[in-house]
């Protein structure tokens, strides 16, 4: 009887392992199985795909359809209109809501908080009260249909949400830090540039790799605030791709597997940062 | 509710002190500037377009002439229009449905993965990975699975439910839950992330107190995770009903809202309305109502923020 107990718990034990990564696989299947279909589907030949229908068992190897997707299907010119769009917005973004935050976090301006909530506010709209006006505003503005409209709304419409979380991150950093540096001689300027900001680099990664997911899997505003198919973003490329190849899915899992490859990278390379940023901006 | 009334009470005092203790101080212009220029922006982009796209909801326009104010004319328009009927409806279920199992299914997973132990860092990553897909690619992916002779008929067939076989997205019955679910398997990562987060701030010597007085698996969930999460399920409930309102991306490129209406959002009835049908005051009418259902979600998550930025 007495050692009972020691062979039980140690199998009961392993049992529950089991039962863990059975059912965690079973979870990792079920969610990664879509991604690999197009994966599958966008290296097969259209022929057999129209032979033997979608779901079939591929007999066929071919890149074809990425030369059509990224030529023919224009995700050449989409993919460099995402990053040209995303990559500034990104930088200016962060920029000013870095800004922002230091200013509003680190020193008494009147009415602080109520400006502050008032960004955040302003991210928090649904954006269909904003398209109609939007769109009318850059055509008086002139840039309708024109990548710097896209970047200015991506810009406006974002900035509060991230002033926010810088905030909640600036505020945490001790005030002794910046009295020391005020007793140095240090202004504003320094004591943004050479305490603040690097102590804030954390989440400057975070909301870096967060935003440019964001931005760049953006479809609303694009759609909204530009019209020719050459200066389109991938996203809103990708809609055109599904219209001008119907149900040729190799092309257009092609252009999927294009126009999802530079997130998924992202991801991969910045995990950690990635994560964190969810969190910072929900949790705290 | 203890937690909040206390620490609602507390701010107002701690507001005054600080300020007496440090006084008036003049704000150098540099720092002035840091704020005024995000500010400037956002009130370009944001703030000054949202006061026009309520002044808009009242006026009838086509984009040329001049906007006609007709007062609330729009709205009374709403009561009659059955495809905003259905949209606000369908927006409704999609809460629901869309809302609560991302959430249910979200803290399922987290509860699941949520002990450090070997791979359980791939299976986090394999449920995470559609997150940082866009819609629109998310919705292609499922687009081909649901096709006549795609994989979901084909499995359907091979376990012997061909009598299931369908035509997912062009059935008025199907398209709008065959559009929920690609949205879901995006959203569970997201979720779970976020409860992750919250189920690793509990203390653990809160179970094992709860375990010493005999609780039971089952018991040391519904009285201490449960209660403990409350902060993040009020995060969730945010994040799941402003991402709900504006769905978009997934429903355009699906089924643009069809067949006949039978999975139109609001958001897509919007955009169709002022895009496509050039009605910008009623599409503006619409882009209110949306605002206003997700208002209550709004304030309180600004009432949130606002005790937090104290």
């Amino acid at each position: 009887m007495a050692n009972v107990p020691h062979t039980t718990a140690p199998r009961r034990r392993r049992a529950a392992t089991a039962g863990f990564h059975l059912s965690a696989t079973a979870l990792a299947v079920l969610w990664l199985l879509p991604i690999a279909l197009v994966l599958v589907t966008s290296v097969r030949s259209f022929d057999d795909i129209a032979a033997h229908g979608l779901g079939s068992r591929p007999r066929s190897f071919t890149l074809d359809a990425f030369r059509q997707a990224w030529v023919d299907g224009g995700q050449q010119r989409a993919l460099i209109n995402s990053l040209l769009v995303t990559v500034p917005c990104v930088l200016v973004t962060l920029a000013l809501a870095a800004m922002a935050a230091f200013g509003l976090s680190r020193y008494e301006l009147p009415l602080r908080r109520s400006l502050l909530l008032l960004m955040l506010g302003g991210n928090l709209l649904p954006p269909q009260i904003l398209l109609i006006p939007v769109s009318k505003l850059s055509e008086l503005m002139g840039v309708y249909d024109t990548l710097p409209a896209l970047i200015g709304v991506q810009i406006g419409f974002g900035v509060g949400f991230y002033v926010f979380v810088l905030h909640g991150f600036m505020r945490a950093i001790p005030a002794e830090i910046q009295q020391a540096a005020v007793v140095d001689g240090a202004g504003p300027w320094q004591i943004f540039w050479r305490i603040v900001l690097p102590l804030t680099r954390p989440a400057l990664a975070a909301l870096s790799a967060l935003s440019f997911t964001w931005i760049f899997n953006d479809l609303l505003w694009a759609i909204t605030v530009l019209r020719s198919d050459t200066k389109m973003p991938i996203t809103a490329a990708l809609i055109g791709l599904q219209g001008q190849y119907v149900s040729m899915w190799n092309v257009i899992a092609a252009g999927s597997v294009v126009a999802a490859a530079p997130t998924v990278a992202v991801f991969l390379r910045f995990q950690r940062h990635f994560v964190a940023g969810l969190n910072l901006g929900a949790v705290k | 509710m203890a937690v909040v009334t206390a620490s609602a009470r507390k701010s107002p005092a701690l507001a005054h002190g600080s300020r007496r203790a440090r006084g008036p101080r003049r704000t150098p212009p540099l720092v002035l500037a840091f704020v005024l220029l995000p500010l400037l922006v956002e009130s370009v982009w944001v703030f000054w377009p949202a006061l026009q796209g309520f002044y808009l909801s009242l006026t009838r326009w086509d984009g040329v002439s001049a906007p006609a104010f007709v007062g609330l004319g729009n709205f009374r328009e709403m009561a009659h229009d059955h495809v905003f009927l259905g949209a606000a409806g369908h927006t409704v279920l999609w809460l629901v449905l869309f809302g609560g199992l991302s959430a249910v299914l979200g803290l399922a997973a987290a509860l699941l993965l949520q002990q450090e132990r070997r791979g359980v860092g791939f299976y986090r990553a394999a449920l995470f990975l559609p997150v940082v897909f866009s819609l629109v690619a998310t919705a292609l992916v499922w687009q081909a699975i649901y096709q006549p002779d795609g994989v979901l008929n084909h499995l359907l067939a091979s376990v012997g439910l061909g009598d299931l076989r369908h035509a997912w997205l062009a059935d008025q019955d199907t398209a709008l839950y065959a559009v929920i679910v690609p949205a879901l398997w995006r959203q569970i990562g997201y979720v779970m992330v976020l409860y992750l987060a919250g189920l690793k701030g509990i203390d653990p010597a809160l179970y094992e107190a709860a375990k010493v007085d005999g609780a039971s698996r089952r018991q040391r969930f519904r009285h201490v995770t449960l209660p403990q999460l409350r902060s993040v399920n009020a995060v969730v409930l945010s994040v799941i009903v402003i991402d709900s309102l504006r769905s978009f991306d997934v429903v355009w490129s699906l089924t643009r809202g069809g067949p006949y209406h039978s999975s139109e959002l609001l958001s897509t009835y919007m955009y169709s309305t002022a895009f496509q049908s050039l009605r910008l005051g009623y599409g503006s009418a619409l882009a209110v109502v949306i605002f206003v259902l997700a208002f209550g979600v709004i304030a309180s998550y600004l009432v949130r923020a606002f005790r937090e930025a104290e």
